[in-house]
């Protein structure tokens, strides 16, 4: 029973990160019909970044060296305990997520917007041309070497390693965090597609781009928009990912950009709550078969899930039917 | 005594789609209170006459001015903002929003929040079928209700000039007449209407005046009146011998 509860826990924070990255995706996919290839190295460059951001603000040696003296003050408090250490992820949050963010903006400005006319395959090109340059500009760049994600001292940042027991099974702080963050993240998201004039201008274009033009919207700056989202929520999700397994590398956004990718098509590739339940599904799935089968085969059996799910409904989960009234 | 300002002019416009010409030279105008029609064949160029009005084409040639500032060479979204609305072939609705949904993405760039739930209303009182189904999603209704709310979608934008493209298409009788009534009704209570038909007889009835477009270029012009009685438009679109 309590590894069952264990297990579960696990896949839901997995799911929380699947279904982070798999929004970008899906954002994207929803209003361009691009598939963004380069969109798991944002992912990977808001775990760069972020383990930056957290040196510079935990740090107050380093913070020196790079002009950010400045901050002493807040230091001591972001070092002196579990409120401090929160308030200091979130700063982490908002300075990568803008960054990264504006490097997403930059990718459709240059690599895709030049674009938007061609056949959909040349943008498409495009997407694994900026992913193969982000990866070797972090590679020549900053490191090659698998990073730890650790203060200076070799500790991890986070302050208290267990948040609790439940039924015998420890809890881990980065666990509570991560599930909390993301769902919070992904309510913050759905409210605000289905509920703001900026929203509706969203699901507007996704629709029929140039109705949406029609009706005043400006499509291109929806579309920045899409490529800001995205990009800043994938950047959470590195940033998590780095604390929760410990270390990162310049390749890292590979797999689970392809994971979330697929989080996305279960979900139904377009819809924002099918890309959340497909990436909280597929991180359940994975972590239960990872345990109670094989943890070899869990790739496995999560693409088995896919081929299933495609079969049973070609659209995904909560896919819309392809054929539309004319 | 100056000439009044026509609402929109269209001087030479030569648009290409790749590389078909697909206006060679369109020239027309709209006046205040006007309701003008644009007949012709399919392919005769009339829905990339309003397409290269709204924004979605940009002209090679040639210019559109709206009250005399040139709007052509302007992106969609700025043409929209200067109140020239179109209601596109296919009536192109938001078919995963609601009727609400889709009103309200038709008021988008309107700042008046206090006249939205008046405006509404009147959509709903031009379209009571729409009031029935203000929750359902685009999407589900009939087509004649889609041509409402593309009708009503339009309006809630407030146009100084509306245009119409193909309205009557594929409708029933007793709807397409309820559209032209429509269209009348708002006429006479001032609106500036743009009006692409394929059903000619009925568009040369409501119109004032009329234009008849063939591959690309304006063949004849003319009061609604002489253009169905002219003999050439009798036999090509009017379907008489």
């Amino acid at each position: 029973m309590s590894y069952l509860i264990e297990q579960t826990i696990n896949g839901i924070t997995l799911g929380g990160l699947y279904a982070l990255v798999a929004l970008g995706y899906t954002l994207v996919y929803g209003i361009l019909l691009l598939i963004n290839f380069a969109h798991s190295e944002m992912f990977m460059l808001g775990g760069y970044i972020g383990l930056l951001a957290l040196k510079v603000l935990s740090d107050p040696g380093l913070a020196d060296d790079l002009g950010f003296g400045f901050l002493e003050p807040v230091q001591a408090f972001f070092n002196s305990g579990t409120i401090g250490f929160i308030l200091m992820l979130v700063v982490t949050f908002l300075v990568s997520g803008a960054l990264v963010g504006v490097v997403g903006m930059i990718t459709e400005r240059f690599a895709y917007r030049p674009l938007r006319n061609a056949p959909r395959l040349a943008p498409l090109i495009s997407a694994i041309g900026i992913s193969i340059f982000l990866q070797n500009a972090v590679l020549l760049w900053v490191s090659s070497k698998q990073l730890p994600y650790s203060r200076a001292d070799g500790s991890s940042f986070v302050p208290v390693k267990t948040a609790f027991t439940l039924f015998g099974v420890q809890v881990s702080t980065m666990q509570v965090l991560i599930i909390v963050t993301s769902i919070t993240l992904l309510l913050a998201l759905d409210t605000f597609i289905a509920r703001t004039r900026v929203g509706r201008a969203m699901r507007a274009t996704a629709q029929d781009r140039d109705a949406a033009g029609l009706m005043g919207v400006d499509v291109n700056r929806v579309i920045m928009l899409a490529f800001f989202i995205g990009p800043a929520l994938g950047a959470v999700a590195g940033i998590f990912n780095g604390m929760y397994y410990g270390s990162i590398k310049y390749n890292m956004g590979f797999i689970p950009g392809v994971k979330s990718f697929t989080a996305a098509v279960i979900g139904g590739i377009g819809n924002l709550r099918g890309a959340m339940l497909g990436g909280f599904l597929l991180g359940i799935i994975e972590s239960l078969a990872s345990g109670f089968i094989s943890h070899a085969y869990r790739d496995v059996i999560a693409f088995i899930v896919l081929i299933v799910v495609l079969i049973v409904r070609p659209g995904g989960l909560l896919g819309e039917s392809v054929t539309e009234k004319v | 005594m100056t000439t009044p300002q026509p609402v929109l002019s269209v001087e030479g416009i030569h648009s290409f789609y790749g590389r078909i010409e697909a206006l060679k030279g369109i020239s027309l105008h709209v006046d205040e209170g006007e309701i003008v029609t644009l007949i012709g064949a399919n392919g005769a160029g009339k829905s990339t006459t309003i397409n290269t009005i709204s924004g979605l084409v940009t002209p090679k040639m040639g210019s559109v001015k709206l009250f005399g500032e040139t709007i052509s060479g302007l992106r969609v979204n700025i043409v929209a903002s200067k109140g020239v609305v179109q209601v596109p072939e296919g009536r192109r609705i938001f078919s995963r929003m609601t009727v609400l949904e889709n009103l309200e993405m038709g008021a988008y760039l309107r700042k008046d929040k206090a006249e939205f739930a008046g405006d509404i209303k009147r959509v709903f009182e031009l379209f009571p079928r729409l009031a029935e189904r203000r929750s359902q999603k685009g999407g589900t209704l009939s087509g004649g209700e889609q041509q409402m709310l593309a009708m009503g979608r339009a309006l809630m934008a407030k146009p100084r000039l509306l245009m119409l493209d193909e309205p009557s298409m594929g409708l029933a009788p007793v709807v397409v007449d309820l559209i032209f009534e429509t269209i009348e009704r708002l006429n006479s209570e001032g609106m500036t209407i743009l009006l692409i038909e394929q059903n000619a007889a009925k568009a040369l009835t409501v119109a004032n005046r009329g234009y008849v477009l063939e591959v690309g270029k304006v063949v004849l012009e003319g009061s609604g009146r002489e253009l169905l009685t002219n003999e050439r438009v009798r036999k090509a679109y009017l379907g008489e011998e």
